[in-house]
């Protein structure tokens, strides 16, 4: 299965539109539903591969229409529901008080220890490596075919490159695989490797000459070429 | 971009909806949300990139750490954080041009380039700069000749790629603030070159 998020390589999508002088945020809901959003991932309501999941499995055709931060917004709504932290139901009632009453305030509540955290982590990071003991399968010059995880769900193999063959150009560390945190399953820890792919090899004859594509992919999805 | 933006209003009752219910369920802080918001709008940008790269312009001991391991390199300038925890800078050359794109949703270096812009997440440049990096460069204005290899990065892993734009000709007598000043966001993704003086 293709997720809608999946869109190297799709056609017939138009020309690229550049807004000039843009904002960081277009309107106020956008800059909430970031920082809603990046502020209940600290808190460990969910991790930001179940988030990417949820806002995959936005019907295709919707997926395409919405917004950059429509997309957020509808994630967090399917992932808070799906995990049973809010209804339906009360969201669309509360929504109805708000259009009723434009003026109605929304309730505070503040945590100032809570903020300092969130705000350390957002200048120092936070690192998804991962240690582990299973020795590394592939070398620089390697040449490998992607293949996938293989279960349906979440992925970080773009649909483009499935059975597709690479080399090997860099070895990166290893980090949790993020078709398995996505379910919530145990950690997955995988070396990760950038491939590079011959553009004729993926796009075929139509190809633009010396455009290679490289990309990020975890151990498991692949497999020797030779 | 009127349409992208069009349902603002059933959006934001929507998010006032969510943010209320969290709150009251004793789930999120205002206060977080209102720094995190406030840190993405006035502190954290594409100024921070540019610092990196004049750096790297004018100290070759720096430029090559950068090359090797940018995240310790760049937290030599006081620069580091979120998405830019696993980060690779990418040299331009007069033989290779780097663009970076996220093509599964819209992974960026937000530590040294702040949030992207709305076109580097739209659905045409994530399917169209894999295919054809020339034509969606030629179009955003880059024309690079037939001989230099465009390499496109796709970030679909934890690593986030920052683009080592070429030092402008002429340039010889700046400082690196002024040199700074040339380096652009749109370079650092690689759909640009770094500013000429003026």
């Amino acid at each position: 299965m293709t997720l809608p998020s999946s869109l190297g390589g799709l056609p017939g999508v138009g020309p690229i539109e550049i807004e000039l002088d843009e904002p960081v945020f277009h309107s106020e809901w956008e800059g909430r539903t970031f920082g809603i959003a990046n502020a209940v991932l600290v808190k460990g309501l969910f991790s930001v591969d179940e988030f990417r999941y949820s806002m995959e499995r936005i019907p295709p055709v919707a997926y395409v229409n919405l917004s950059y931060y429509g997309r957020w917004l509808s994630g967090l709504e399917r992932i808070l529901i799906e995990d049973g932290i809010l209804t339906e139901e009360e969201i669309d009632a509360r929504m109805r008080e708000f259009a009723l009453d434009p003026e109605l305030p929304v309730p505070r509540r503040d945590e100032p220890e809570f903020a300092d955290l969130v705000l350390r982590i957002v200048y120092e990071g936070v690192s998804a490596g991962r240690e582990t003991e299973a020795p590394r399968r592939f070398a620089v010059g390697d040449r490998v075919i992607a293949r996938g995880s293989g279960t349906p769900g979440h992925t970080r193999l773009p649909a483009y490159a499935r059975g597709q063959t690479g080399a090997v150009v860099r070895c990166y560390d290893a980090f949790a695989l993020p078709d398995s945190s996505a379910l919530r399953a145990r950690d997955d820890p995988q070396w990760c490797y950038c491939l590079r792919f011959e553009a004729n090899e993926i796009w075929g004859d139509t190809a633009e000459p010396r455009a290679p594509v490289f990309l990020d992919v975890f151990e498991t999805y692949l497999e020797p070429a030779d | 971009m009127g349409h992208e933006h069009a349902h603002g209003s059933y959006e934001a009752l929507r998010v006032k909806a969510l943010e209320s219910l969290l709150v009251q369920k004793g789930l999120l802080a205002s206060d977080a949300v209102d720094r995190l918001v406030a840190a993405y709008e006035q502190d954290i940008g594409p100024l921070n990139g540019a610092r990196v790269v004049a750096r790297a312009w004018v100290d070759p001991t720096f430029k090559q750490q950068l090359l090797e391991d940018a995240t310790p390199a760049i937290r030599e300038l006081g620069i580091g954080g979120l998405e830019a925890d696993h980060l690779v800078a990418l040299e331009n050359t007069t033989d290779v041009h780097n663009v970076v794109v996220c093509t599964l949703c819209s992974c960026y270096p937000w530590a040294v380039l702040g949030l992207p812009p709305s076109w580097y997440k739209s659905p045409a440049y994530r399917a169209r700069i894999v295919v054809e990096p020339r034509a969606v460069l030629a179009e955003l204005g880059l024309e690079l000749e037939q001989t230099v290899e465009v390499r496109v990065w796709d970030s679909s892993a934890e690593i986030r790629y920052l683009v080592l734009p070429q030092r402008p000709e002429g340039t010889e007598d700046l400082n690196e603030d002024e040199l700074a000043g040339l380096v652009t966001r749109d370079a650092m993704i690689g759909v640009a070159k770094a500013k000429v003086p003026a």
